[in-house]
């Protein structure tokens, strides 16, 4: 994989290097602090930060201001992107907005249906779908066009992400069809659903290499540390297309209630230093959610600090 | 066909309330067959309005008629000698036989009596399912005959998306994913190679998005 794109993240994957990410979640106000806080903490520990975009449709700071803002502290944000709340009008609009900024990564995704989120009764968009984003986005950098045909200039250099769940159904071939799917329409990088089911995950990616999509994509793996068994049991039962193996709400249940924090984290190490070994792995991507204080401590363990540093 | 359900009684109530003359009108379509807003129907909320003012103790003429079918003028003209005799018409067509007894009694109150839902089937009586949301250029060819814009709740040209879980759609464990009915269906058919091309952004503007929308048939056209 070579660098095409002034992206730092790109660098660092290019590199050889396992890359690390991580993401902070905007306030539910007008705040700008919050971002500026939160930013702060993990800065040093990750090459780039992913900013949600009204993740589980809660309504909150949009991700471009947040990005921008991650900027001109001389961040590398990655702009999250739903295609659930906007069209392809404000969707090429807000590109252009973060390129303008010098952000130089995205990550494009459909978004959760709005009815999890706090405005169920809202209408939604759904003009394009995360594939078409990317290939909006692609489109756009390569050729310098926008969908309704328009030409311009000065393209947006973004580096180009998306998710993947191999969790999701209805099996882990399918989630890989899916996977060479959004290879075809132009993604870079991928950042994983949560992993707790390792042996699954392991599945994906051999099907991956079996297939030489390891080589056409990088793969960060999710990793979010479970704060307690409630939260494990949550993610198990209530989060669809999740999978959160009955060993782990044992593990994490298994010691008192003060440890499990702590148990969390320490599986949330172990699993990455396991995935460290899989091949195609290329990095990290650690969602730690509204508990971004302990992404440090993370990294730290796991081996992945301090961050290499690139010319 | 069109899927509608009969609105509540108390919101049919308050809106006849205040009259005396009501004619409740049926139609002999789509509503008839999911038993939203036929003739039977038409009965059943006749008489239920007919109680209400007889235990209100007022006076009121309720009747209930059927039409052959309320979206077009030849059937609604059977009307135009008894509009005179009421103060307001309830329509148990759906949103379109409403809208066009209206426009063709322009003097007249129309309200409608059945909540229009969907273009949907009878998966058995009393349950239906959506399944087209007319978009004006069918691509079911291309989908394995299931619609992803009716059957994925994100309408996604490329789906699944990462919460369809076991066959559910992420909204609602009722829901079947549209999108993993598709991919086992290409399964069946042969045809999973559609599905790793990815879908162009759709052209929305023969659906909603460009306006109201209308077809001229010269071929059908006098
Ligand atoms: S593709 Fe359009 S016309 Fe065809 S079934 Fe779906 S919504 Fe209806
Ligand atoms: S789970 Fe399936 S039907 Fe539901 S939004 Fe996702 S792809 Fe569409």
């Amino acid at each position: 994989m070579s660098v095409t794109t002034p992206s730092k993240l790109q660098k660092m994957i290019a590199s050889g290097n396992l890359a690390v990410t991580s993401e902070v979640g905007p306030p539910r106000s007008a705040d700008g602090a919050v971002i500026e806080h939160k930013g702060n903490l993990i800065k040093d520990y990750v090459d780039a930060i992913n900013v949600t975009d009204n993740q589980t449709s809660v309504c909150r700071v949009c991700s471009l201001a947040c990005c921008i803002r991650l900027k001109l502290m001389g961040l590398e944000p990655v702009l999250q992107m739903v295609t659930r709340d906007r069209n392809r009008i404000a969707l090429q609009s807000d590109i252009l907005g973060a390129a303008s900024f010098g952000i130089n990564n995205m990550l494009c995704l459909t978004g959760d249906h709005q009815h999890f989120g706090d405005h169920p009764t809202c209408a939604n968009v759904f003009d394009l779908d995360s594939i078409q984003l990317i290939q909006t986005v692609k489109m756009m950098r390569d050729e310098g066009r926008l969908l309704g045909g328009f030409e311009f200039a000065v393209r947006p250099q973004m580096f180009i992400g998306a998710a993947a769940n191999p969790f999701a159904g209805p099996n882990v071939a399918m989630r890989v069809s899916r996977l060479a799917k959004k290879v075809a329409a132009g993604v870079q990088f991928i950042q994983t659903q949560c992993i707790y089911n390792l042996d699954k995950f392991k599945e994906f990616m051999k099907l991956m290499v079996d297939r030489g999509l390891h080589e056409k994509v990088a793969i960060l793996a999710g990793i979010t540390p479970l704060k307690n068994v409630g939260m494990a049991k949550y993610m198990q039962k209530r989060v669809p297309g999740l999978e959160v193996p009955d060993s782990v709400v044992r593990r994490i249940g298994g010691v008192p209630k003060e440890k499990q924090a702590e148990e969390g984290i320490t599986l949330a190490v172990e699993q990455i230093q396991e995935l460290k070994e899989v091949e195609g792995v290329r990095g990290f991507h650690i969602m730690a959610i509204e508990w971004e204080e302990k992404v440090p401590g993370i990294i730290d363990r796991a081996g992945l600090y301090p961050r290499p540093q690139l010319a | 066909m069109i899927k509608a359900v009969p609105k509540p009684l108390e919101e049919v109530l308050d809106l006849v309330k205040d009259f005396t003359k009501v004619l409740i009108a049926g139609c002999d379509g789509c509503v008839t067959v999911c038993e939203a807003g036929g003739l039977k129907e038409a009965k059943v909320l006749a008489s239920a309005l007919r109680l209400y003012f007889t235990q209100a103790g007022r006076q009121a003429q309720i009747d209930e008629i059927s039409l052959t079918r309320q979206c077009e003028k030849e059937y609604l003209a059977q009307l135009s000698d008894k509009m005179d005799a009421y103060d307001a018409v309830v329509s148990l067509a759906c949103g379109c036989g409403v809208q066009y007894m209206a426009e063709m009694y322009n003097n007249k109150i129309i309200y409608p009596g059945v909540d229009t839902c969907f273009l949907g089937v009878n998966e058995e009586r009393g349950l239906y399912s959506e399944r087209c949301q007319a978009c004006g250029r069918c691509i079911l060819a291309e989908t394995g005959g299931i619609c992803p814009i009716a059957r994925c709740s994100k309408r996604m040209l490329n789906g699944p998306c990462g919460g369809s879980d076991a066959g559910r759609c992420e909204i609602n464990k009722d829901i079947p994913c549209g999108w993993e009915l598709i991919y086992e269906r290409l399964k069946t058919l042969g045809q999973l190679d559609r599905f790793e091309k990815p879908v162009d952004p759709k052209d929305w503007t023969t659906s909603r998005d460009g306006g109201p929308r209308k077809i001229v048939r010269e071929d059908l056209r006098i």
